[in-house]
């Protein structure tokens, strides 16, 4: 679908041209983003996105920790959906471990990896709703992902950063009304995704400022490494749940959402309609899964032993010490696995010598090849568009500068 | 599962013959090729073989070897799903091809490579750092960089 392209106005001279920082304290950045305009009047010239502000050095820091405890550094990358990146992570590892996880575990891994991509996408609709001026669905977007969060702290113990995947199975069991939360939840979820269409069905603030605005086509998406929502508004249905399924994601019936407009529109709704398909999954999941089982493999080498076992049995105990202060050891070789995030593919490379602690740890985070097209996005366009186009590329700094 | 092309290698084979080696992984075909052969191997995957997608350039440094750092691409062809790795040897002082002609997306990873690790990239746009400061001295994920501790002038 053709679509014309903002005008690019003709005196682009250095001198008519005039250079502002937008950000890195911008509320409307996400996070620390800061973004270097080169600006003709209120048309921008040039737009470079300058991170780093939130570099931290996981991957430094994960090279002096053992497998398991890296887990915890997965759930500070992309800190909106810390479950995506935990799967992403245990399944790399578990890849190259050989390790075959209970199919329990599998469901409630997608069950988990699906209410963090509801609540990641629940946090981007209210903010980018909110950078085009419409306040109130904020409000009403965090309060909804609240529940969900509450969840999670149900099964894991905390609300943001639960490591609740671990290298084999789980870290806990489920606890008891689960199930009973989950249904609440599934059935309150339509009422409030009527009530958020209301607000956002037709709305001219949003079709105005959306429509035609931060374009980008599957050509140019591709050659920029973009991936997930984004890469699916130009018309290429890539989603590995589907196209390389992992987890048990096969046995399960769910469509994904494709546009063809390539704008921010098109990115909008597929975002929005993502999160009904999420919900079928999680219907799904939650059915699948068994009140009692297995949670995690039973292979003591690699999963910690229950605590019941560890007071009466000498082997448990002598594996739990083991476990605790070494970690187990990873063949030696490498591994890849990237999964579908909610921002797209999130894959982590392991290079192990034989050893416990990973030799190289490296996180392929969507993110940070995702806002590599903000330049071309903004191009020629407005300020005010600019706004739009962060927001539609729903970047994560935590990930961007891991 | 997986969609990898189990024949891919046996192809570039016929096509490049002494051009790389194949390396066994547990994951997806992968080939360890030289600095000279990279960009038209690399030009010929994406047009050929339609491998569209450069998900990750990274770097591995194995510290006492010769040449010390492996510079590792990640290869996806969108509409088969199949994956491929490539890697090339670099050593401490040698210029590496830059990926961007090919595809644009390869900027800020090779960017974030001559960042922490030191690998200078030919025909690179702009290859700055892109985490640390400008002034920032050494290259922090290269293993001889300390974890932590404090400097003394």
């Amino acid at each position: 679908m053709a679509i014309e392209k903002p005008e690019l106005l003709g005196a682009s001279e250095p001198d008519d041209t005039m250079i502002i920082n937008l950000g890195p304290q911008h509320p409307s950045t996400h996070g620390v983003l800061r973004v270097r305009l080169q600006l003709d009047g209120e048309r921008v010239v040039y737009a470079e996105p300058v991170i780093g502000y939130l570099h931290t050095g996981f991957e430094k820091s994960a090279e002096n920790l053992t497998f398991q405890q890296c887990n915890t550094i997965t759930d500070r990358l992309d800190y909106l959906a810390p479950m995506t990146n935990n799967l992403a992570y245990v399944l790399a590892v578990e890849k190259i471990l050989k390790v075959e996880v209970p199919k329990r575990a599998q469901y409630i891994r997608v069950l988990f990896a699906e209410l963090t991509r509801v609540a990641s996408h629940l946090v981007w609709l209210g903010t980018h709703v909110m950078d085009l001026g419409a306040m109130s669905l904020f409000f009403y977007t965090m309060r909804e992902r609240e529940v969900i969060l509450d969840l999670i702290e149900a099964a894991s113990g905390v609300r943001m950063n639960p490591s609740y995947f671990r290298v084999g199975g789980l870290a806990y069991d489920l606890p008891d009304g689960f199930h009973e939360k989950v249904y609440a939840f599934i059935k309150d979820f339509p009422r409030w995704m009527k009530a958020y269409r209301h607000l956002f069905d037709g709305n001219p603030l949003i079709n105005v400022r959306l429509k035609g605005i931060a374009i980008l086509s599957q050509e140019d998406a591709l050659g920029l490494s973009v991936t997930g929502p984004n890469l699916r508004a130009t018309g290429l249905p890539l989603d590995l749940r589907k196209d390389e399924p992992y987890s048990s994601y096969d046995e399960f019936e769910f469509a994904v959402p494709v546009r063809t407009e390539c704008d921010a529109y098109a990115r909008f709704w597929v975002r929005v309609d993502e999160m009904y398909e999420s919900m079928k999954i999680i219907e799904q999941a939650i059915d699948k899964i068994e009140p009692q089982g297995p949670y995690a493999t039973s292979d003591r080498k690699i999963s910690l032993p229950p605590r019941e076992e560890i007071y009466g049995n000498m082997e448990a105990l002598i594996h739990q010490f083991k476990l605790v202060t070494q970690g187990f050891p990873v063949p030696a070789g490498e591994v890849y696995h990237g999964i579908e995030g909610p921002r797209g593919e999130i894959g982590f490379y392991l290079v192990s010598d034989g050893g416990s602690k990973p030799y190289r740890w490296r996180a392929r985070t969507p993110s940070f090849y995702n806002l590599q097209s903000l330049p071309l996005m903004c191009k020629g366009g407005l300020v005010a568009d600019v706004i739009t186009s962060i927001g539609s590329i729903d970047i994560m700094l935590g990930d961007v500068d891991k | 599962m997986n969609h990898n092309d189990p024949d891919i290698l046996g192809r570039l084979a016929e096509r490049f013959p002494q051009g790389f080696t194949s390396v066994q992984a547990v994951d997806q075909p992968t080939l360890l090729t030289t600095r000279d052969q990279l960009v038209t191997m690399m030009q010929y995957l994406r047009d050929q073989e339609q491998y569209r997608l450069c998900l990750d350039v990274l770097v591995v440094d194995y510290l006492p070897d010769r040449p010390r750092f492996e510079l590792v691409y990640h290869l996806y062809n969108p509409w088969k799903h199949a994956r491929l790795r490539v890697k090339i040897r670099v050593g401490i002082n040698e210029k590496v091809p830059s990926m961007t002609e090919l595809w644009p997306g390869c900027n800020w990873p090779e960017r974030e490579a001559f960042d922490l690790f030191g690998i200078q990239f030919e025909g690179h746009p702009n290859l700055r750092r892109i985490y640390l400061p400008d002034d920032w001295d050494g290259h922090p994920l290269r293993k001889d960089y300390p974890l932590t501790g404090t400097r003394v002038d």
